[in-house]
């Protein structure tokens, strides 16, 4: 069992950040790496990368959305409860090096998983601008976190209820006009990632992405989440799961990641229904 | 003498009773019965208790097959499951999933001129007998050592390792990567053919007897070899499987509801799909199921399939019924259940329908050319004769390759070129000093029962080890 020690409830209880008992993760994990998590006998294997450690107390920090049934169970899970399962520290580390420049663009629960990485490319003594974007100023989080690892720090919404009205790609845009870039790290929704992508290909500036699709095992006995990347097909959970941006097939990824949503949809129905007649 | 093995042989193999066809293939209870205990002494009484049994040579792991039997046939069974434990930990697995008829059946003398023993049915008893009868007293345990193995993965060849080892007075400490012990054994092959409450007793036995489990741990990345040596261990044993499943390779394969076989068994077995939503991993309930390949693992999706609610199961395989390499009994339940053999059947493509859900797949019909290289007549297309299927899940059942997550985590342990452990055929020790290797890791895909028995070599070996040294 592997227990709760801290949490928090972000953008109205929409996003919800836990701090986790796991040493043995902890003693290993880099940035860039995630952990598959249980909630109990029934649930579901759930991958989440690790947006942030405790050395000293042993603890993993995860941050994830309320989507569905899985992730409304993890919600109902208190300080003191636990997980049945937290396994780890799976997939490749970010390959952090000193390059010059780095800007990293966070979209939604993206932005957590990219703190990690940009304290990394920050503590390697690169040059790091972060650009972090949400739908509306309610939804942003840990701004101030990415501020204190990055030398400047953009804030974009969609709809200008906080930073600049826009998209990230608007802010991104104005940095590769301005600026020499030497890797675009970009982290967040699908769709974010793919416009990212194709704005950088435009640029010619080296482009990392996370990806997030379903998995069981992720340990790469099963395929589930297989992308394709160039002509090849790779396994996000050992080949991944960051790949180059220019070379992901962002639509054949969400096509795969909506393989289950009448399932998921009918779970999550029958789960909110329980609920509500306790 | 002559007289009385003339009025055994009028005995005959005794069958054993099974769910039905038309019921078993909706639901996920066992297909076999099991003997009753009448049953299994007439069978018993069969054995011409020969002097130098042939079926015991037959046996990867040796179990004394001659003494056993006899002890069934006295109606001995308790008697019967200790002599069995001598030499295999798992016996109410083995009496299920071993392929006899190659091994110790196939050596039987009894079926040069009829049928043989029906060993598989008599040890599965036995087995059955002890765990819902028996008194529960575990096989003796020698004094302890005070020396600790880790055995990683807890599938047949690390389950075999540890039950022996225990018993010789070490300490064993099971590291398994999934939340579940049992590997292959839980995710792999279904319910319906391996009850995973059998599973379960086994491994609650070992417990028993002292072993540690320690799930969650992927050995390579949570912890390392040389982390588990500093943890205070004197041997490790690696019996993680192969564990990497191979695609064919061909456009379209990347579409919805196109699985591995290890995943969609996995979700079906370990995460308990078929349950969905008490279970929350969901998995494809297809109509039109097409499963490529002819392995017992191809027959063990097809049937999930049917399981499931399909229609139609489809195996498409690109040989002919000869070279099909799942055992005939697996074909045979198979074929009862209403699957269908698509026999010299290549897949070339598949298709998809805007949302990205396989709808049909492509293929051609093949031919027996010239034998290959493994002696088999290589299949090879006929011109011109190009097909379409329509289906709505497809499973790839072509084999599995050496999953790198353990064995590239250790740059001592030298592995082959494609990414199998080198270990010593006899001993199972591999470049790295203190560490064996056995099971598919080593051999590639292969059955449970010489997972086993490659199991016990190793066993004997780490015993020698921590008796006397490297």
């Amino acid at each position: 069992m592997f227990k709760i020690v801290d949490r928090k409830e972000m953008a109205d209880g929409s996003i919800i950040m836990n701090q986790i008992e796991a040493p043995r993760i902890v003693a290993k994990a880099k940035p860039g790496q995630f952990v598959i998590l249980k909630a109990n006998e029934t649930g579901e294997r759930v991958p989440l990368t690790i947006s942030d450690l405790d050395a000293e107390k042993g603890t993993i920090e995860v941050i994830y959305m309320v989507v569905g049934k899985s992730t409304a169970m993890f919600k109902a899970l208190d300080v003191g409860d636990a997980y049945q399962d937290v396994i780890g520290p799976l997939g490749k580390p970010t390959d952090i090096e000193k390059l010059g420049h780095v800007v990293c663009v966070g979209g939604g629960t993206g932005i957590a998983v990219l703190f990690p990485i940009t304290r990394g490319f920050k503590n390697a003594g690169n040059q790091v601008t972060s650009i972090i974007g949400a739908r509306t100023k309610d939804l942003l989080i840990l701004e101030d976190k990415m501020k204190g690892v990055s030398d400047k720090l953009r804030v974009c919404t969609d709809d200008g209820s906080y930073g600049t009205k826009g998209f990230v790609t608007d802010a991104l845009k104005d940095v590769l006009e301005n600026s020499r870039v030497d890797l675009v790290v970009a982290i967040g929704p699908v769709p974010m990632m793919k416009f990212v992508s194709a704005l950088t290909r435009e640029y010619d500036v080296r482009t990392l992405v996370s990806l997030n699709p379903i998995m069981i095992d992720g340990t790469g006995m099963c395929g589930c989440c297989r992308v394709t990347v160039g002509d090849e097909t790779k396994f996000a959970c050992v080949d991944g799961p960051e790949f180059d941006g220019h070379l992901v097939d962002f639509d054949g990824l969400i096509q795969r990641l909506r393989a289950y949503e009448e399932q998921e949809k009918e779970a999550y129905n029958n789960y909110c229904a329980t609920m509500g007649n306790q | 003498m002559a007289e009385k093995s003339t009025k055994k042989e009028k005995t005959p193999r005794q069958p054993m009773p099974e769910q039905a066809p038309e019921a078993r293939r909706r639901n996920f209870e066992e297909v076999p019965l099991g003997y009753s205990a009448e049953t299994a002494m007439t069978e018993a009484q069969r054995c011409l208790q020969c002097k130098n049994p042939a079926c015991v040579k037959g046996c990867p792991v040796s179990v004394d097959i001659r003494s056993f039997v006899g002890l069934v046939a006295e109606g001995k069974f308790s008697d019967a499951i200790h002599k069995i434990w001598e030499k295999n930990s798992l016996p109410a697995v083995c009496g299920r999933v071993c392929p006899q008829e190659i091994q110790c059946e196939g050596e039987c003398v009894l079926g040069k001129k009829g049928e043989p023993l029906a060993i598989g049915n008599l040890e599965r008893f036995v087995a059955d007998y002890e765990r819902t009868q028996g008194s529960g007293e575990l096989p003796p345990k020698a004094e302890p050592t005070g020396k600790k193995v880790a055995v990683v993965g807890s599938g047949p060849s690390g389950l075999t390792v540890a039950g022996d080892l225990l018993l010789k007075g070490h300490e064993v400490t099971l590291f398994e990567a999934f939340h579940k012990t049992g590997g292959v054994l839980v995710y792999g092959i279904p319910e319906f053919r391996l009850p995973k409450d059998i599973v379960a007793s086994e491994i609650a036995s070992l417990e028993k007897q002292g072993m540690k489990i320690d799930c969650d741990a992927v050995v390579g990345k949570t912890v390392t070899l040389d982390e588990i040596f500093e943890d205070g261990f004197d041997a490790v044993y690696i019996g993680v499987g192969a564990g990497l499943p191979r695609f064919l390779d061909i456009p379209g394969e990347n579409l919805i509801n196109i699985y591995s076989a290890n995943e969609y068994l996995t979700r079906a077995n370990l995460m308990k799909g078929y349950r969905f939503p008490e279970y929350d991993t969901p998995i494809a309930m297809g109509k039109n199921v097409v499963v490529l390949g002819a392995g017992n693992v191809a027959m063990d999706s097809a049937r999930t399939a049917m399981r499931l609610g399909a229609d139609s199961v489809r195996i498409v395989y690109r040989r002919s019924r000869d070279e099909m390499p799942a055992r005939a009994a697996e074909i045979h339940h198979a074929e009862e259940e209403g699957i269908e053999m698509y026999l010299l059947t290549n897949p070339l493509r598949f298709d998809g329908d805007e949302k990205g859900r396989v709808t049909r797949m492509e293929c051609i019909q093949m031919e027996l050319g010239e034998p290959d290289e493994s002696g088999r007549r290589r299949p090879v297309p006929i011109e011109g004769a190009e097909f379409t299927m329509d289906c709505d899940l497809v499973v790839v059942a072509v084999g599995a390759g050496a999953n790198p997550v353990l064995t590239q985590s250790d740059p001592e342990i030298a592995l082959t070129r494609r990414g199998y452990i080198i270990a010593d055929e006899e001993t199972g020790k591999t470049t790295k000093p203190g560490v064996w290797a056995g099971g598919d890791i080593v051999t590639g895909q292969a059955t449970v029962i010489l997972a086993m028995g490659a199991g016990r070599s190793a066993a004997d070996s780490i015993h020698k080890y921590l008796t006397w040294g490297w």
